[in-house]
Protein backbone atom coordinates (compact mmCIF):
# COMPACT_ATOMS: atom_id res chain seq x y z
CA UNK A 1 0.00 0.00 0.00
CA UNK A 2 2.72 2.14 1.10
CA UNK A 3 4.66 1.26 -2.04
CA UNK A 4 1.65 2.37 -3.98
CA UNK A 5 1.38 5.73 -2.62
CA UNK A 6 5.23 6.19 -3.50
CA UNK A 7 4.64 5.20 -6.98
CA UNK A 8 1.95 7.58 -7.45
CA UNK A 9 3.67 10.49 -6.05
CA UNK A 10 6.77 9.47 -8.45
CA UNK A 11 4.71 9.98 -10.99
CA UNK A 12 2.87 12.88 -10.56
CA UNK A 13 6.69 14.14 -9.81
CA UNK A 14 8.39 13.32 -12.80
CA UNK A 15 5.45 13.39 -15.22
CA UNK A 16 3.31 16.63 -13.62
CA UNK A 17 6.34 18.54 -12.10
CA UNK A 18 10.08 17.42 -13.12
CA UNK A 19 9.65 16.79 -17.05
CA UNK A 20 7.45 19.54 -18.35
CA UNK A 21 10.17 22.11 -16.39
CA UNK A 22 12.91 20.32 -17.55
CA UNK A 23 11.56 19.96 -21.22
CA UNK A 24 10.59 24.05 -21.15
CA UNK A 25 13.34 25.10 -19.21
CA UNK A 26 16.21 23.05 -20.76
CA UNK A 27 14.80 20.63 -23.46
CA UNK A 28 16.75 17.62 -24.30
CA UNK A 29 18.40 16.58 -27.66
CA UNK A 30 18.37 12.68 -26.54
CA UNK A 31 19.80 9.93 -28.90
CA UNK A 32 19.69 6.74 -29.47
CA UNK A 33 16.35 6.62 -26.72
CA UNK A 34 15.36 2.69 -27.73
CA UNK A 35 18.83 2.01 -25.43
CA UNK A 36 17.62 3.37 -22.47
CA UNK A 37 15.13 0.46 -20.74
CA UNK A 38 15.06 -0.73 -17.70
CA UNK A 39 15.85 -4.44 -18.14
CA UNK A 40 16.06 -5.64 -14.32
CA UNK A 41 19.02 -6.11 -12.88
CA UNK A 42 21.12 -3.04 -14.44
CA UNK A 43 23.46 -0.16 -14.36
CA UNK A 44 22.83 2.83 -15.95
CA UNK A 45 26.63 4.88 -15.53
CA UNK A 46 26.22 8.66 -16.72
CA UNK A 47 29.31 11.42 -16.61
CA UNK A 48 28.17 13.99 -13.69
CA UNK A 49 28.14 17.55 -14.11
CA UNK A 50 25.18 18.87 -12.21
CA UNK A 51 22.57 18.37 -9.34
CA UNK A 52 20.42 18.35 -12.51
CA UNK A 53 21.61 15.12 -13.56
CA UNK A 54 19.81 12.45 -11.45
CA UNK A 55 16.57 14.49 -11.72
CA UNK A 56 17.25 14.32 -16.11
CA UNK A 57 18.09 11.14 -16.31
CA UNK A 58 15.20 9.55 -14.05
CA UNK A 59 12.72 11.94 -16.55
CA UNK A 60 14.05 10.12 -19.57
CA UNK A 61 12.28 7.05 -18.35
CA UNK A 62 9.31 6.01 -19.17
CA UNK A 63 6.80 6.90 -16.35
CA UNK A 64 5.21 3.22 -15.96
CA UNK A 65 9.01 2.31 -15.93
CA UNK A 66 9.98 4.83 -13.06
CA UNK A 67 8.90 2.51 -10.26
CA UNK A 68 11.81 -0.03 -11.42
CA UNK A 69 14.52 2.71 -11.56
CA UNK A 70 16.84 4.26 -8.94
CA UNK A 71 19.25 6.52 -8.67
CA UNK A 72 22.34 6.91 -6.67
CA UNK A 73 23.01 10.42 -5.02
CA UNK A 74 24.99 11.78 -2.12
CA UNK A 75 23.23 11.16 1.24
CA UNK A 76 24.86 14.16 2.73
CA UNK A 77 23.26 16.52 0.43
CA UNK A 78 20.13 14.71 -0.47
CA UNK A 79 18.82 13.45 3.37
CA UNK A 80 19.47 17.05 5.08
CA UNK A 81 16.71 16.54 6.83
CA UNK A 82 14.43 13.67 7.68
CA UNK A 83 11.59 15.24 5.75
CA UNK A 84 13.87 15.25 2.63
CA UNK A 85 15.58 11.82 2.79
CA UNK A 86 11.79 10.55 3.17
CA UNK A 87 11.23 12.68 0.03
CA UNK A 88 14.51 11.84 -2.08
CA UNK A 89 14.22 8.14 -1.20
CA UNK A 90 10.55 7.58 -1.66
CA UNK A 91 9.65 9.85 -4.21
CA UNK A 92 12.76 10.63 -6.04
CA UNK A 93 13.66 7.63 -6.37
CA UNK A 94 17.11 7.99 -4.46
CA UNK A 95 19.52 5.81 -2.98
CA UNK A 96 21.75 7.91 -1.03
CA UNK A 97 25.02 6.77 -0.51
CA UNK A 98 27.71 7.89 2.63
CA UNK A 99 30.58 9.76 0.74
CA UNK A 100 31.94 10.22 4.06
CA UNK A 101 33.44 6.64 5.09
CA UNK A 102 30.94 6.13 7.71
CA UNK A 103 29.89 2.55 6.30
CA UNK A 104 31.94 -0.21 5.87
CA UNK A 105 30.92 -0.52 2.24
CA UNK A 106 29.60 2.55 1.02
CA UNK A 107 27.90 1.39 -2.13
CA UNK A 108 26.34 -1.86 -0.59
CA UNK A 109 22.88 -0.56 -0.98
CA UNK A 110 23.52 -0.16 -4.60
CA UNK A 111 24.60 -4.21 -4.76
CA UNK A 112 21.02 -4.46 -2.19
CA UNK A 113 19.24 -2.84 -5.02
CA UNK A 114 20.30 -4.87 -7.90
CA UNK A 115 19.79 -7.71 -5.68
CA UNK A 116 16.35 -6.72 -5.94
CA UNK A 117 16.38 -6.07 -9.44
CA UNK A 118 16.37 -2.05 -10.14
CA UNK A 119 17.69 -0.50 -12.62
CA UNK A 120 20.47 1.70 -11.07
CA UNK A 121 21.65 4.91 -12.10
CA UNK A 122 25.32 5.54 -11.04
CA UNK A 123 27.87 8.02 -11.80
CA UNK A 124 31.56 6.24 -11.82
CA UNK A 125 33.25 9.46 -11.63
CA UNK A 126 32.05 10.08 -8.34
CA UNK A 127 30.87 13.80 -6.99
CA UNK A 128 30.73 16.33 -9.80
CA UNK A 129 33.65 17.21 -11.11
CA UNK A 130 34.47 20.78 -12.66
CA UNK A 131 31.58 21.21 -14.92
CA UNK A 132 32.00 19.33 -18.50
CA UNK A 133 35.10 18.21 -17.47
CA UNK A 134 35.18 14.44 -17.47
CA UNK A 135 36.78 13.22 -13.97
CA UNK A 136 39.03 9.83 -13.75
CA UNK A 137 36.38 7.24 -13.60
CA UNK A 138 36.52 5.71 -10.03
CA UNK A 139 36.50 2.11 -9.23
CA UNK A 140 33.13 1.68 -7.11
CA UNK A 141 31.66 0.28 -9.90
CA UNK A 142 33.39 -2.46 -10.09
CA UNK A 143 33.33 -3.43 -7.15
CA UNK A 144 29.35 -3.59 -7.76
CA UNK A 145 29.92 -5.56 -10.76
CA UNK A 146 32.12 -8.39 -8.42
CA UNK A 147 28.94 -8.62 -6.58
CA UNK A 148 26.56 -9.12 -9.52
CA UNK A 149 29.09 -10.51 -12.39
CA UNK A 150 25.62 -11.01 -14.86
CA UNK A 151 24.68 -7.32 -14.48
CA UNK A 152 25.54 -5.17 -18.20
CA UNK A 153 26.47 -1.15 -17.82
CA UNK A 154 24.37 1.44 -19.90
CA UNK A 155 26.96 4.59 -20.41
CA UNK A 156 24.76 7.62 -20.66
CA UNK A 157 26.52 10.86 -21.76
CA UNK A 158 25.42 14.54 -21.03
CA UNK A 159 26.65 17.72 -22.04
CA UNK A 160 24.72 20.92 -21.07
CA UNK A 161 23.52 20.49 -17.92
CA UNK A 162 27.10 21.70 -16.49
CA UNK A 163 26.54 24.68 -18.38
CA UNK A 164 22.80 25.33 -17.29
CA UNK A 165 23.59 24.55 -13.42
CA UNK A 166 26.95 24.18 -12.39
CA UNK A 167 28.65 23.19 -9.23
CA UNK A 168 28.34 26.20 -6.91
CA UNK A 169 25.62 27.95 -8.33
CA UNK A 170 22.41 28.59 -7.54
CA UNK A 171 21.23 30.26 -10.73
CA UNK A 172 19.67 28.04 -13.58
CA UNK A 173 20.57 29.73 -17.19
CA UNK A 174 18.78 27.43 -19.74
CA UNK A 175 20.87 25.30 -22.31
CA UNK A 176 19.84 22.57 -24.38
CA UNK A 177 21.05 19.74 -22.79
CA UNK A 178 22.57 16.78 -25.38
CA UNK A 179 21.99 13.43 -24.12
CA UNK A 180 23.90 10.00 -25.84
CA UNK A 181 22.83 6.87 -25.23
CA UNK A 182 25.70 4.36 -25.71
CA UNK A 183 25.52 0.51 -26.20
CA UNK A 184 25.55 -2.11 -23.06
CA UNK A 185 28.78 -3.24 -21.25
CA UNK A 186 28.95 -6.46 -19.82
CA UNK A 187 31.96 -7.31 -17.08
CA UNK A 188 34.67 -10.23 -17.76
CA UNK A 189 35.76 -9.23 -14.27
CA UNK A 190 38.68 -6.78 -15.17
CA UNK A 191 38.79 -3.81 -13.13
CA UNK A 192 40.76 -2.30 -15.10
CA UNK A 193 39.55 -3.51 -18.58
CA UNK A 194 35.78 -2.34 -17.84
CA UNK A 195 36.96 1.00 -16.83
CA UNK A 196 38.75 1.44 -20.19
CA UNK A 197 36.23 0.13 -21.99
CA UNK A 198 33.53 2.62 -19.87
CA UNK A 199 35.80 5.28 -20.74
CA UNK A 200 36.26 4.83 -24.13
CA UNK A 201 32.51 4.52 -24.36
CA UNK A 202 32.10 7.55 -22.81
CA UNK A 203 34.59 9.36 -25.44
CA UNK A 204 32.69 7.75 -28.36
CA UNK A 205 29.19 9.07 -26.89
CA UNK A 206 30.89 12.30 -27.21
CA UNK A 207 32.20 12.15 -30.10
CA UNK A 208 29.01 11.50 -31.91
CA UNK A 209 27.53 14.62 -30.61
CA UNK A 210 27.91 18.44 -31.70
CA UNK A 211 29.64 19.76 -27.93
CA UNK A 212 30.15 23.22 -27.60
CA UNK A 213 32.33 23.35 -24.21
CA UNK A 214 32.85 27.10 -22.54
CA UNK A 215 35.64 28.65 -24.39
CA UNK B 1 -16.49 31.09 -50.75
CA UNK B 2 -15.41 34.36 -48.69
CA UNK B 3 -19.34 33.76 -47.69
CA UNK B 4 -18.78 30.66 -45.83
CA UNK B 5 -16.39 32.32 -42.80
CA UNK B 6 -17.11 35.45 -40.92
CA UNK B 7 -13.92 35.60 -40.18
CA UNK B 8 -11.29 35.39 -43.40
CA UNK B 9 -8.76 34.14 -41.24
CA UNK B 10 -10.55 31.05 -40.54
CA UNK B 11 -11.18 30.88 -44.32
CA UNK B 12 -6.96 31.40 -44.29
CA UNK B 13 -6.35 29.09 -42.12
CA UNK B 14 -8.83 26.48 -43.68
CA UNK B 15 -6.50 26.80 -47.23
CA UNK B 16 -3.47 25.77 -44.84
CA UNK B 17 -5.18 22.67 -43.71
CA UNK B 18 -6.44 21.33 -47.06
CA UNK B 19 -3.00 22.19 -48.25
CA UNK B 20 -1.55 20.07 -45.76
CA UNK B 21 -4.17 17.40 -46.46
CA UNK B 22 -2.89 17.28 -49.69
CA UNK B 23 0.14 16.49 -48.88
CA UNK B 24 -0.21 13.59 -46.29
CA UNK B 25 -2.13 12.40 -49.14
CA UNK B 26 0.96 12.72 -51.40
CA UNK B 27 3.36 11.21 -48.62
CA UNK B 28 0.85 7.99 -48.16
CA UNK B 29 0.43 7.79 -52.25
CA UNK B 30 4.39 7.49 -52.03
CA UNK B 31 4.37 4.91 -49.46
CA UNK B 32 1.88 2.90 -51.25
CA UNK B 33 3.33 3.12 -54.64
CA UNK B 34 7.10 2.64 -53.90
CA UNK B 35 7.06 0.40 -51.12
CA UNK B 36 11.13 0.39 -50.63
CA UNK B 37 11.65 4.19 -50.79
CA UNK B 38 12.15 5.79 -47.79
CA UNK B 39 10.02 8.63 -46.84
CA UNK B 40 10.51 8.35 -43.35
CA UNK B 41 11.72 12.38 -43.48
CA UNK B 42 9.52 13.10 -45.50
CA UNK B 43 6.47 11.77 -43.49
CA UNK B 44 8.30 13.25 -40.30
CA UNK B 45 8.63 16.48 -42.26
CA UNK B 46 4.68 16.39 -42.69
CA UNK B 47 3.61 14.71 -39.41
CA UNK B 48 5.57 18.24 -37.87
CA UNK B 49 4.03 20.73 -40.30
CA UNK B 50 0.34 19.23 -38.74
CA UNK B 51 1.52 20.10 -35.04
CA UNK B 52 3.22 23.17 -36.56
CA UNK B 53 -0.19 24.75 -37.70
CA UNK B 54 -1.85 23.02 -35.19
CA UNK B 55 -0.54 25.36 -32.14
CA UNK B 56 -0.48 28.29 -34.66
CA UNK B 57 -4.01 28.02 -35.35
CA UNK B 58 -4.47 27.84 -31.34
CA UNK B 59 -2.50 30.92 -30.76
CA UNK B 60 -3.21 32.88 -33.82
CA UNK B 61 -7.56 32.13 -33.14
CA UNK B 62 -7.30 32.43 -29.15
CA UNK B 63 -6.78 35.56 -27.60
CA UNK B 64 -4.42 38.15 -28.66
CA UNK B 65 -2.48 37.58 -25.20
CA UNK B 66 -2.11 33.75 -25.85
CA UNK B 67 -0.72 34.65 -29.72
CA UNK B 68 1.65 36.88 -27.92
CA UNK B 69 3.17 34.14 -25.52
CA UNK B 70 3.07 32.10 -28.21
CA UNK B 71 5.91 34.26 -30.35
CA UNK B 72 7.74 34.32 -26.66
CA UNK B 73 7.91 30.87 -26.52
CA UNK B 74 9.23 30.44 -30.07
CA UNK B 75 11.75 33.51 -29.53
CA UNK B 76 12.65 32.08 -26.05
CA UNK B 77 12.94 28.63 -27.48
CA UNK B 78 15.24 29.79 -30.66
CA UNK B 79 17.43 31.63 -28.76
CA UNK B 80 18.05 28.78 -25.96
CA UNK B 81 19.05 26.69 -29.37
CA UNK B 82 21.28 29.64 -30.78
CA UNK B 83 23.48 29.65 -27.04
CA UNK B 84 23.73 26.13 -26.86
CA UNK B 85 25.63 25.78 -30.12
CA UNK B 86 27.50 29.18 -30.34
CA UNK B 87 31.19 29.26 -28.50
CA UNK B 88 30.79 31.40 -25.52
CA UNK B 89 32.71 31.61 -22.20
CA UNK B 90 31.71 30.33 -18.80
CA UNK B 91 32.06 34.39 -17.63
CA UNK B 92 28.83 34.47 -20.12
CA UNK B 93 26.64 32.41 -18.12
CA UNK B 94 25.11 34.79 -15.84
CA UNK B 95 25.30 37.60 -18.76
CA UNK B 96 23.08 35.15 -20.31
CA UNK B 97 20.52 34.85 -17.69
CA UNK B 98 20.10 38.80 -18.04
CA UNK B 99 19.65 38.56 -21.77
CA UNK B 100 16.70 36.04 -21.56
CA UNK B 101 15.42 38.40 -19.14
CA UNK B 102 14.60 40.68 -22.30
CA UNK B 103 12.20 38.32 -23.99
CA UNK B 104 9.13 38.84 -21.14
CA UNK B 105 10.16 42.25 -21.17
CA UNK B 106 9.91 42.50 -25.19
CA UNK B 107 6.56 40.69 -25.39
CA UNK B 108 5.05 42.59 -22.34
CA UNK B 109 5.85 45.92 -24.92
CA UNK B 110 4.35 44.09 -27.98
CA UNK B 111 1.29 43.09 -25.62
CA UNK B 112 1.00 46.53 -24.85
CA UNK B 113 1.30 47.88 -27.82
CA UNK B 114 4.19 50.23 -26.76
CA UNK B 115 5.21 51.00 -30.03
CA UNK B 116 8.07 53.39 -28.89
CA UNK B 117 9.89 50.88 -26.46
CA UNK B 118 9.10 48.35 -28.18
CA UNK B 119 11.39 49.15 -31.29
CA UNK B 120 13.95 50.62 -29.36
CA UNK B 121 14.43 48.37 -26.09
CA UNK B 122 17.11 45.83 -27.47
CA UNK B 123 18.86 47.99 -30.43
CA UNK B 124 19.42 50.99 -27.42
CA UNK B 125 18.93 49.91 -24.43
CA UNK B 126 19.75 46.10 -24.03
CA UNK B 127 22.87 47.49 -26.79
CA UNK B 128 23.92 49.40 -23.96
CA UNK B 129 23.41 47.60 -21.02
CA UNK B 130 24.48 44.00 -22.09
CA UNK B 131 28.47 44.91 -23.04
CA UNK B 132 28.34 46.56 -19.69
CA UNK B 133 27.04 43.54 -17.79
CA UNK B 134 29.61 41.54 -19.76
CA UNK B 135 32.39 44.09 -18.22
CA UNK B 136 31.03 42.90 -14.94
CA UNK B 137 32.05 39.74 -15.19
CA UNK B 138 35.84 40.72 -15.79
CA UNK B 139 37.52 38.72 -18.30
CA UNK B 140 38.06 41.06 -21.35
CA UNK B 141 39.76 37.53 -23.27
CA UNK B 142 36.79 36.73 -25.67
CA UNK B 143 34.97 39.89 -24.75
CA UNK B 144 33.98 41.34 -28.40
CA UNK B 145 33.35 37.56 -29.35
CA UNK B 146 31.00 37.31 -26.69
CA UNK B 147 29.24 40.56 -27.10
CA UNK B 148 28.53 40.37 -30.79
CA UNK B 149 27.22 36.94 -30.77
CA UNK B 150 24.93 37.45 -28.25
CA UNK B 151 23.89 40.67 -29.24
CA UNK B 152 23.37 39.30 -32.58
CA UNK B 153 21.21 36.49 -30.81
CA UNK B 154 18.55 38.83 -29.35
CA UNK B 155 18.22 40.69 -32.52
CA UNK B 156 17.76 37.47 -34.70
CA UNK B 157 15.38 35.56 -31.72
CA UNK B 158 14.11 38.43 -29.78
CA UNK B 159 14.00 41.77 -31.48
CA UNK B 160 13.25 40.41 -35.34
CA UNK B 161 10.37 37.49 -34.07
CA UNK B 162 8.82 39.36 -32.17
CA UNK B 163 8.01 41.90 -34.88
CA UNK B 164 5.54 39.18 -35.86
CA UNK B 165 3.45 39.83 -33.07
CA UNK B 166 3.79 43.03 -33.22
CA UNK B 167 1.92 43.26 -36.67
CA UNK B 168 -1.14 41.72 -33.98
CA UNK B 169 -1.57 45.19 -32.93
CA UNK B 170 -2.35 46.81 -36.75
CA UNK B 171 -6.12 47.31 -35.96
CA UNK B 172 -9.01 45.77 -37.86
CA UNK B 173 -10.80 48.46 -40.09
CA UNK B 174 -14.11 48.29 -41.98
CA UNK B 175 -12.09 47.44 -45.27
CA UNK B 176 -9.79 44.97 -43.60
CA UNK B 177 -11.40 42.71 -41.04
CA UNK B 178 -8.33 40.42 -40.37
CA UNK B 179 -6.68 42.76 -38.89
CA UNK B 180 -3.32 41.97 -37.56
CA UNK B 181 -3.88 38.11 -37.26
CA UNK B 182 -4.42 38.09 -40.95
CA UNK B 183 -1.33 40.13 -41.89
CA UNK B 184 0.83 37.55 -39.18
CA UNK B 185 -1.22 34.74 -41.30
CA UNK B 186 -0.40 36.12 -44.72
CA UNK B 187 3.59 36.55 -43.66
CA UNK B 188 4.06 33.18 -42.66
CA UNK B 189 2.31 31.12 -45.38
CA UNK B 190 3.88 33.67 -48.08
CA UNK B 191 7.44 32.67 -45.68
CA UNK B 192 7.11 29.05 -44.90
CA UNK B 193 5.30 28.53 -48.67
CA UNK B 194 8.77 30.29 -50.11
CA UNK B 195 10.65 27.97 -48.36
CA UNK B 196 9.05 24.69 -49.54
CA UNK B 197 8.57 26.50 -52.99
CA UNK B 198 12.21 26.54 -53.42
CA UNK B 199 12.69 23.27 -51.67
CA UNK B 200 10.41 21.58 -54.32
CA UNK B 201 11.38 23.48 -57.44
CA UNK B 202 14.90 22.89 -56.40
CA UNK B 203 14.74 19.33 -56.52
CA UNK B 204 12.46 19.24 -59.44
CA UNK B 205 14.43 21.28 -61.66
CA UNK B 206 17.73 23.09 -59.81
CA UNK B 207 20.93 22.54 -61.78
CA UNK B 208 22.76 25.85 -61.22
CA UNK B 209 24.31 26.36 -57.55
CA UNK B 210 24.00 30.16 -56.34
CA UNK B 211 25.84 30.18 -53.04
CA UNK B 212 28.07 26.74 -53.05
CA UNK B 213 29.88 27.75 -50.64
CA UNK B 214 27.59 28.52 -48.25
CA UNK B 215 24.70 26.27 -49.36
CA UNK B 216 25.29 23.87 -52.06
CA UNK B 217 21.25 22.48 -52.41
CA UNK B 218 20.23 26.45 -53.00
CA UNK B 219 19.87 27.03 -56.84
CA UNK B 220 18.36 29.47 -59.04
CA UNK B 221 16.10 27.15 -60.08
CA UNK B 222 14.84 26.82 -56.90
CA UNK B 223 15.01 30.44 -55.86
CA UNK B 224 13.20 31.73 -58.81
CA UNK B 225 10.18 28.88 -58.60
CA UNK B 226 10.16 30.05 -54.87
CA UNK B 227 9.44 33.75 -56.25
CA UNK B 228 7.29 32.96 -58.35
CA UNK B 229 5.30 30.70 -56.32
CA UNK B 230 5.48 33.13 -53.75
CA UNK B 231 4.15 35.90 -55.82
CA UNK B 232 1.34 33.87 -56.40
CA UNK B 233 0.25 33.21 -52.89
CA UNK B 234 0.57 36.64 -52.63
CA UNK B 235 -1.74 37.50 -55.24
CA UNK B 236 -4.11 34.90 -53.95
CA UNK B 237 -3.85 35.93 -50.42
CA UNK B 238 -3.80 39.63 -50.14
CA UNK B 239 -7.24 40.34 -51.08
CA UNK B 240 -8.90 39.02 -47.64
CA UNK B 241 -6.14 38.68 -45.47
CA UNK B 242 -4.36 42.10 -45.79
CA UNK B 243 -5.10 45.79 -46.99
CA UNK B 244 -2.57 45.48 -49.98
CA UNK B 245 -3.30 47.17 -53.48
CA UNK B 246 -2.55 44.15 -56.23
CA UNK B 247 0.67 45.79 -57.30
CA UNK B 248 1.85 45.79 -53.76
CA UNK B 249 1.12 42.44 -53.04
CA UNK B 250 3.34 41.61 -56.36
CA UNK B 251 6.14 43.36 -54.58
CA UNK B 252 5.89 41.63 -51.12
CA UNK B 253 5.22 38.18 -52.63
CA UNK B 254 8.47 38.90 -54.42
CA UNK B 255 10.34 40.74 -51.58
CA UNK B 256 9.57 37.97 -48.99
CA UNK B 257 10.72 35.46 -51.19
CA UNK B 258 14.01 37.50 -51.76
CA UNK B 259 14.28 37.75 -47.72
CA UNK B 260 13.37 34.78 -46.88
CA UNK B 261 16.30 33.48 -48.84
CA UNK B 262 18.82 35.75 -47.58
CA UNK B 263 17.60 34.86 -44.34
CA UNK B 264 17.73 30.87 -44.76
CA UNK B 265 21.77 31.57 -46.55
CA UNK B 266 22.81 33.40 -43.53
CA UNK B 267 21.48 30.63 -40.80
CA UNK B 268 23.54 28.66 -43.20
CA UNK B 269 26.51 30.35 -42.91
CA UNK B 270 26.39 30.61 -39.24
CA UNK B 271 25.82 26.84 -38.77
CA UNK B 272 28.66 26.16 -42.00
CA UNK B 273 30.74 28.41 -39.41
CA UNK B 274 30.03 26.19 -36.28
CA UNK B 275 30.29 22.75 -38.10
CA UNK B 276 26.53 21.87 -37.44
CA UNK B 277 24.07 20.93 -39.53
CA UNK B 278 20.60 21.35 -37.81
CA UNK B 279 20.50 23.75 -34.84
CA UNK B 280 18.43 21.51 -32.47
CA UNK B 281 16.20 18.61 -32.80
CA UNK B 282 12.84 20.04 -31.27
CA UNK B 283 11.09 19.33 -34.22
CA UNK B 284 11.28 16.01 -36.16
CA UNK B 285 12.56 16.40 -39.94
CA UNK B 286 12.62 19.49 -39.23
CA UNK B 287 16.08 19.56 -37.07
CA UNK B 288 15.29 22.82 -34.81
CA UNK B 289 13.55 25.99 -33.95
CA UNK B 290 16.16 28.15 -35.53
CA UNK B 291 15.96 25.87 -38.47
CA UNK B 292 12.76 26.51 -39.33
CA UNK B 293 12.27 29.81 -38.08
CA UNK B 294 15.69 31.06 -39.82
CA UNK B 295 13.69 32.58 -42.83
CA UNK B 296 10.82 34.52 -40.73
CA UNK B 297 12.93 36.10 -38.55
CA UNK B 298 14.83 38.13 -40.97
CA UNK B 299 11.87 38.65 -43.05
CA UNK B 300 9.10 40.01 -40.36
CA UNK B 301 10.50 43.18 -39.39
CA UNK B 302 11.10 44.58 -42.83
CA UNK B 303 7.58 43.32 -43.90
CA UNK B 304 6.87 45.02 -40.39
CA UNK B 305 7.62 47.87 -41.12
CA UNK B 306 7.13 48.52 -44.84
CA UNK B 307 3.29 47.94 -44.02
CA UNK B 308 3.38 49.80 -41.32
CA UNK B 309 4.94 52.75 -43.53
CA UNK B 310 2.37 52.20 -46.36
CA UNK B 311 -0.99 50.90 -45.25
CA UNK B 312 -1.09 52.17 -40.96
Amino acid sequence: MEQKIHNILRWFFYGVVVRPILLLILGFNARHMERLKPRGAHLIAANHNSHLDAMVLMSLFKLCDLPKVKVVAAKDYFCRTPLMAWFSINVIGVIPIDRQGGADNPIQPVIDALEEGYTVIIFPEGSRGDPEQQAPLKYGVTKVLEAHPDVQITPVYMHGLGKALPRGEALLVPFVCEINIGEPITWHGDRAKLIDSLAASFAHLKSEMEVKPWQ
Amino acid sequence: MIRFFDNPVHLGLAIVIGLLMAASFIVFLLQKLNQNGDYKELSDRVKSWWVMVGVFSIALLSSPVISVIFFGLISFLAFKEYISVIPLRKADRRVLFWAYLTIPIQYVLVASNQYGLFIVFIPVWVFFLLPFRLILAKQTDGFLQSVSAISWGLMITVFAVSHAAMLMQFPVTKDHVAGGAGLILFLAILNQGNDVAQYVWGKLLGKNKIVPDVSPNKTWEGFLGGVGTTMVMSVLLYSFLTPFSFIFALFIGAMLALTGFIGDVTFSAMKRDLKIKDAGALIPGHGGILDRIDSLSLSAPLFFHIVRFFYY
